[in-house]
């Protein structure tokens, strides 16, 4: 029987996997984004996996308003991942360090 | 009357600024004709008042002119308080600023500040007027540092002669010493009374007097003593009472008419009315009346001796100053405020005179003021000769002259003094007196006999140029000489023993010597002689005045003698008891070596250096550590965010 600890775990390891691709990416601005957006999705699965677990609808009604939100946000990152490539020709994470002190 | 106590004020310090301000519109002539009239009005309006006050039978007037602030319920007037003290001290002051006018005309006329100082002994004498007849405190502080002010601009007339520039600054500063001393007096009067008014501080003194306060905790002490004591101290500085009495010698820096004017006849018995003013509160406190008593009597006799070791014509009578000074508050504080005053008086007019004979010398002698270079000079300047002779006579208390009748009486008032206790303070008190007798007695006619008699030890080129000085030089020497001589015949009797002073003078019925000596001694001014060669007093006068001659006219020799024989005693006398050098090397030298370390170590090293800079250093510092961590790269935030969020979720889990 599934039960509420296996969605759990594996949202977690969705989310740790999230955070690992955040951390250990060097290269790809887009990967990054992705990471987010799966980031996003493990937490979906949490709410939804409560959502049943304790009868409340509330919950999944939660994860709409998160993919649409999520949706937009893709939206206006790829935008700003565009005028970043204009601007520098590149979208290497390694080469962003202007932020150093 | 009121109309009259503004003009005798404002006569003065109109003259002032004309001659200052529009000098050089006016002229030479302009300067001195302006200042002159000035207080030439005064003079006449304030002997008018004297006049009114004692034979019109007028009362005693305290009238407020102007509010100048009010708060807290404290109010802070300029107003006059009229009474016969202030009388007589307006009289004495206008008429020797008057004589100092008029005699500065042949003083100064080839000098180029010529307006200037006619504008300043004006200022000075409004200042004074203002102090003597001030109905509040924060009047008599006004006064009190005007003269100081203009004492300063005087001494230090001659401003591009260092020594000069030195005795004025130290004058200053040891004058702020006293005034120290006296603005906490003052303060501590309103703190108890909470007025600065006379009339309702002396209405409330009893008040005073019933308090204690603890200013170290644990000690307490009676305030009416600290109060008074604390006016002495502002008293001691302007008065020049031991130990801040160092000023007063080298204000001799300044030209001789302000050294007659000021630091003789009037601004230095600025302490001594004083104290005669708050006599109501003084009476209060036996302990600081005890305190004043000393410090008068260690002031008569010291500085007296160091009067018989100067070489200088002017420090001479400088000593004598302070020495008589001195003998004016042991009169204090001996309760015969009356004695202090009169001796005040006739010291005014023979020590100005006593100055201005010494100008009168140095303007014949080219401004030479060695005695070493003088004498014989009796015979080039006749009446400078003989009105010196009346002030030196006067000064030593020679039978009938002026200062016969107030020191002779001084003295026998002090001896009367035994509330004092038998004890070491009123032997202290007497035997000053006593002995600083002979001493006045042996400097005054060293000076004499130095310049006008002996061998004539001047050059050939000042001696080929030696006469008498113009009229304006030898008319207020005669004006002078004449009270001197004479003045103490008619007003002894009236001012000390017949209550001249009324209401204005307060003595404790415990205290009161004069009357006692009114009931046993005073016979009139007759009486006086016959009594007067039974005392010591006379003897040792005359002892003195033989001394001097036989030491100085006689046998030339021996001084040199004696001088080798005690070199100890003399170098004590000829170092004036080293208090120059206490004072210089070490509170002047101390309180900069002081100012240096807080400076170096204090400000530059610990404030700037480590607090200031070291802030800035420290946080550079830091951020230089810091930066390290900043990499710009978007992973390292989001790890470091990561790690935050986990050690923040282990916290709540853990810990809570």
């Amino acid at each position: 029987m599934i039960g509420l600890q296996h969605y759990l775990v594996v949202s977690a390891m969705l989310f740790v996997l999230s955070l690992a691709g955040i951390v250990v990416n060097r290269r790809n601005l887009i990967l990054l984004l992705m990471c987010i957006e799966l980031m996003l999705l493990a937490v979906n699965f949490n709410f939804i996996a409560f959502s049943r677990y304790l009868g409340d609808e509330t919950g999944q009604v939660f994860v709409f308003f998160i993919l649409t939100v999520a949706a937009a946000e893709a939206a206006i990152g790829l935008a700003i991942l565009v005028v970043l490539f204009r601007n520098r020709r590149s979208i290497a994470v390694q080469e962003l360090n202007t932020l150093k002190g | 009357m009121y109309t009259y106590y503004l003009t005798i004020v404002l006569a003065p310090l109109a003259a002032a600024v004309v001659a200052g301000l529009f000098g050089y519109k006016i002229g030479r002539a302009g300067a001195h004709w302006v200042t002159i009239v000035g207080v030439g009005v005064s003079c006449l309006l304030s002997m008018l008042v004297l006049y009114n006050m004692f034979w019109g039978g007028a009362p005693a007037e305290n009238i407020s002119v102007y509010t100048w602030a009010v708060t807290d319920g404290l109010r802070m007037e300029v107003g006059f308080l009229v009474d016969r003290l202030t009388a007589l001290m307006m009289c004495v002051v206008t008429f020797v600023s008057l004589m100092v006018h008029i005699y500065t005309i042949g003083y100064m006329h080839e000098d180029p500040g010529y307006q200037r100082f006619f504008s300043y002994i004006s200022l000075f004498t409004f200042s004074m007027l203002m102090l003597v007849m001030s109905n509040n405190f924060l009047q008599l502080f006004f006064g009190w540092e005007a003269v100081g002010l203009v004492s300063y601009l005087l001494i230090g007339f001659w401003f591009k002669r260092e020594s000069a520039i030195f005795a004025n600054l130290k004058a200053f500063l040891v004058n702020r010493v006293g005034d120290f001393g006296f603005i906490l007096g003052i303060s501590g009067v309103v703190m108890f009374t909470g007025s600065l008014d006379y009339a309702t501080v002396f209405a409330g003194a009893e008040g005073i007097a019933a308090q204690n306060i603890e200013v170290f905790s644990g000690t307490p002490w009676n305030a009416m003593t600290l109060v008074c004591i604390l006016l002495f101290i502002g008293a001691m500085g302007k008065s020049a009472q031991a130990p801040l009495h160092v000023w007063l010698p080298d204000s001799m820096e300044g030209p001789t008419p302000i050294s007659a004017l000021i630091h003789a006849a009037t601004m230095v018995t600025a302490g001594i009315f004083m104290v005669a003013r708050m006599s109501p509160l003084f009476e209060l406190s036996t302990t600081a009346l005890a305190v004043v008593i000393v410090i008068g009597a260690v002031t008569a006799f010291f500085m007296g001796m160091l009067g018989i070791v100067q070489n200088d014509i002017k420090r001479v009578i400088a000593y004598s100053t302070l020495s008589q000074l001195g003998y004016m508050t042991v009169a204090l504080g001996a309760s015969a405020y009356s004695a202090a005053i009169f001796h005040l008086m006739t010291h005014a007019f023979f020590k100005a005179l006593l100055f201005l004979a010494a100008g009168s010398v140095i303007i014949a002698m080219h401004h030479e003021q060695d005695i070493r270079k003088m004498g014989g000079v009796r015979k080039y300047m006749p009446i400078t000769y003989w009105t010196a002779l009346v002030g030196s006579l006067a000064l030593i208390g020679f039978p009938g002259s002026s200062g016969f009748f107030s020191k002779d009486l001084l003295i026998e008032a002090v001896k009367e003094s035994h509330w004092h206790g038998q004890g070491a303070v009123y032997w202290i008190a007497y035997l000053s007196v006593l002995l600083g007798v002979f001493v006045t007695a042996l400097y005054s006619f060293r000076l004499f006999f130095l310049v006008f008699h002996g061998e004539e030890r001047m050059d050939a080129e000042t001696k080929s140029h030696l006469h008498e000085t113009p009229l304006v030089v030898t008319v207020p020497l005669i004006l002078l000489a004449i009270p001197s001589a004479v003045i103490g015949w008619f007003t002894a009797g009236p001012v000390l023993f017949e209550n001249y002073f009324g209401a204005s003078i307060y003595v404790d019925s415990a205290h009161d010597v004069l009357t006692h000596i009114g009931e046993t001694v005073w016979h009139g001014s007759l009486g006086l002689f016959t009594h007067a060669v039974l005392t010591p007093v006379f003897w040792l006068a005359a002892a003195g005045a033989f001394t001097a001659w036989y030491l100085y006219l006689k046998r030339p020799d021996i001084p040199e003698t004696i001088k080798r024989r005690v070199s100890g005693l003399y170098n004590l006398l000829d170092r004036k008891y080293y208090f120059d050098d206490l004072y210089i090397k070490g509170f002047a030298a101390g309180g900069r070596s002081l100012g240096q370390f807080l400076w170096q170590k204090g400000d530059q090293l610990v404030i700037d250096g480590m607090m200031v800079n070291g802030t800035a250093r420290s946080v550079g510092r830091l951020a230089g550590v810091m930066r390290h961590i900043q990499t710009g790269y978007l992973y390292t935030y989001a790890f470091a965010m990561i790690i935050g969020l986990t050690i923040l979720l282990g916290w709540l889990i853990w810990f809570r």
